[in-house]
């Protein structure tokens, strides 16, 4: 009891600059769900019992790395993207989950993940789903992980790799979260068709945005699965801050106004023999995505600090690609190995640089991955990676990666 | 805007609600094929019944693949075992068909250990080593006589689900239990000799059979449940284990053959491969097929 409202609590512990009004209401629901539940176990409601899904995911890692600020060449920076100090244990993105059927087909969920660099909690999920308000229709309104593409509706510890993928860094900073609303169909069909919508509201440095996409999947014999898809974003981000550096190599805050329409493709495919993935499994998986930006920068005036910045406006136009592809093979029960690529291009950059003196300049940063994990039980995971880096132009860099997770108690099923 | 959303909603009540017409049979998906071989006892062809796994993959490891995810979502009853066994997939299924006639909690689920007694049931407050299911061994279908039960509650579940077909529900259901207990007292017979005998198995998943049989379990190839046999452990078992202190290791189809071989090679016990389920061996076509072969492996000299 005295950890969870430790935990629970944990939110009021975030800089003043988090603490918007949606944040605030989101951590008070979330303490109110949390108090409910743990007072009352389980609730009884309308004769059925309510037995809250209580879990915590630890997520500890050390990373042997460059020090100092790095940053993704030739793109703007997107939200925030949360990171560890290199050569200290870090407990980044550690989770607490609190879910519960409140009827058979209404669930509440929430989760809380930890902000190591802040020393806080952040709220990342907080949602009500309605399964089946029509048939095969599900309806998910609160804060949630967007469906976009495939990995981005995955918790971190569920991630094959360490650390994000450059795609949704510079799509999300990391991790795309809407406040709004999502409708999902799927269609009674024999093969898995799936239409989702989402609608979001501008909340923090996320703008305002709704996105439409498509999924298909299905079995080739006993062996394999796959799924595959598109998605549409279209976002229309208002005075969103970024930090870069300008010509005389000193931090300017960026502000974006104007639109930006993403595609993003996925596509999904695992082997296991027979059916039976506790013996051998093979999971491939790779997302592509297509952006413009069409808009307005403003570089923050910061001559006072020996900047170049004037704090005039300029059109601002990127058209941008990306992507990034990965295998990851059991090869016997408890052993895995995988390997990533990495690869974004930055495309068109259209802008006028007298105006906005900063670096942004043509650049594919890429990275490659290499990772051995093993599971001593269901329940945790040994993560040795390697990693060479080359995001930031000029300052390529190798590093060590080593992570352990470990989930108590009620851990939710992970997803296909 | 406004007329957009009207015609994409009614689009989607077309669509949703032509899925179902009246005169249809029953779709019925179930998580484990002894279900699905108990539901077309019960149902015969007026049920169009699917299993979501066979008896070659791990019942606690499946993953909600895209195509199970179809079938749930046009499924009008889904019968599983229950007690935390589908945990890991199971749940996610029923919540991401869109289904709202499958959810836990309404007559479209149906969970078989809400039936029957659990064996090794945890103690509250006991603390859990390894993969221990709370509840208690989920593997309920290997004793013939917690088919009984079941059989009458999911008879009694299509009757209510299908109601224009009741009578025909209830007259299978009462030829297949007569069918069962016949069958049942032929094989206590066949299987008196095993009584007091040993075996040596891997997880509790024949838990069930064993105990029926009055089988006595010597040792566990798993040092925890749901821990993977370790060369060390499966070492300690080979020093303890001499030739003929047991009658048989006896493991499942979807369980690796390595551990049990590689025991069998140092401690002179056969290693047998018993069915588990229907399909688990061509001769265990149905149910009453999976207790025929589970009997004649454990017979066997």
């Amino acid at each position: 009891m005295s950890r969870l409202s430790y935990v629970a609590r944990l939110p009021q512990g975030a800089p003043p600059s988090a603490q918007n009004a949606s944040q605030r209401l989101a951590n008070l629901a979330l303490r109110s769900i949390m108090a409910s539940c743990l007072c009352i176990t389980p609730v009884h409601a309308a004769g059925a019992t309510i037995s809250p899904e209580v879990s915590f995911t630890l997520q500890a890692s050390y990373a042997d790395k460059a020090g100092g600020e790095r940053h993704i060449s030739g793109f703007l920076p997107e939200g925030h993207a949360h990171g560890c100090d290199p050569k200290k244990l870090c407990l980044d993105h550690s989770e607490f989950m609190l879910a519960a059927n409140l009827t058979p087909t209404l669930r509440a969920s929430s989760s809380v993940i930890f902000v190591d660099a802040e020393n806080a909690g952040e709220v990342e999920e907080l949602w009500l789903q309605q399964v089946g308000i029509l048939p095969g229709v599900s309806l998910k309104a609160g804060r949630f992980m967007s469906e976009l593409g495939y990995a981005n509706s995955q918790h971190p510890h569920a991630w094959d790799f360490i650390g994000s993928r450059l795609m949704p860094t510079v799509l999300s900073g990391g991790h795309l979260i809407h406040d709004g609303v999502q409708l999902k169909w799927l269609a009674p069909t024999e093969r898995f068709v799936e239409i989702s919508a989402e609608l979001a509201k501008q909340s923090a440095n996320r703008p305002k945005a709704w996105s439409l996409g498509a999924h298909l999947g299905d079995d080739l014999g006993t062996s394999h699965a796959w799924r595959a898809g598109v998605t549409y974003l279209d976002a229309k981000p208002r005075n969103r801050t970024g930090h870069v550096d300008d010509e005389n190599e000193i931090e300017a805050q960026t502000t974006f106004t104007g639109t930006s329409k993403t595609w993003v493709a996925d596509v999904l495919w695992k082997w296991a023999p027979d059916g039976n993935a506790k013996e051998r499994h093979l999971k491939l998986q790779a997302e592509y995505f297509r952006r413009t930006q069409n808009g307005q920068l403003t570089c923050e005036d910061n001559r006072a600090e020996g900047g170049a910045c004037v704090g005039t406006p300029s059109a601002f136009r990127t058209r941008q690609t990306g992507g990034y592809a990965q295998a990851v093979y059991q090869f016997m029960p408890r052993w895995r190995i995988g390997a990533r690529y990495d690869r974004l291009d930055s495309g068109t950059l259209d802008f006028d640089s007298t105006v906005l003196p900063i670096e942004l300049a043509a650049y594919k940063p890429s990275q490659r991955s290499i990772m051995v994990d093993f599971s001593p039980s269901e329940m945790s995971n040994l993560r040795l990676q390697y990693h060479r880096d080359t995001s930031m132009q000029g300052s390529p860099d190798k590093q060590w990666l080593l992570q352990y997770v470990h989930s108590f108690g009620a851990h939710g099923a992970h997803r296909f | 805007m406004r007329l957009f959303s009207l015609i994409a909603l009614n689009w989607l009540l077309l669509l949703g609600l032509g899925t179902t017409p009246a005169y249809a049979q029953l779709t019925v998906l179930t998580c484990e094929p002894e279900w699905a071989s108990l539901v077309a006892e019960l149902g015969g062809a007026q049920i169009s019944v699917s299993s979501a796994t066979h008896a070659r993959q791990d019942p606690h490891h499946i993953e909600a693949r895209p195509s199970l995810l179809a079938q749930a979502r046009r499924a009008d009853l889904v019968v599983c075992s229950g007690a935390e066994l589908e945990a890991g997939w199971l749940p996610l299924l029923q919540r991401e068909s869109g289904n709202p006639a499958i959810q836990v909690g309404t007559p479209g689920y149906f969970a078989a250990a809400a039936f029957v007694t659990l064996l090794d049931q945890a103690h509250p407050g006991q603390l859990l080593a390894g993969h221990v299911h709370a509840a208690g061994n989920p593997h309920l279908h290997l004793n013939p006589h917690n088919l009984v039960p079941i059989a009458r509650a999911l008879s009694q579940r299509l009757q209510q689900l299908d109601p224009p077909q009741a009578a025909f529900y209830r007259e299978k259901g009462h030829d297949f239990l007569a069918r069962w207990q016949t069958a049942i007292t032929k094989w206590e017979a066949q299987a008196a000799p095993l009584r007091g005998k040993s075996v040596v198995v891997q997880h509790g998943s024949l838990t069930y059979l064993l105990r029926w049989l009055g089988l006595q379990v010597v040792a566990d190839l798993e040092p925890i449940p749901g821990v993977e046999p370790s060369l060390n452990h499966l070492a300690s078992l080979a020093q303890r284990l001499p030739p003929g202190s047991a009658k048989a290791i006896l493991r499942t189809p979807y369980q690796s053959a390595r551990p049990a071989e590689w025991l069998a090679s140092r401690s002179q016990i056969p290693a047998r491969v018993l069915p588990y389920s229907v399909g688990g061996n061509p001769e265990a076509r149905d149910l009453f097929g999976l207790f025929d072969s589970s009997l004649k492996l454990l017979l066997a000299p």
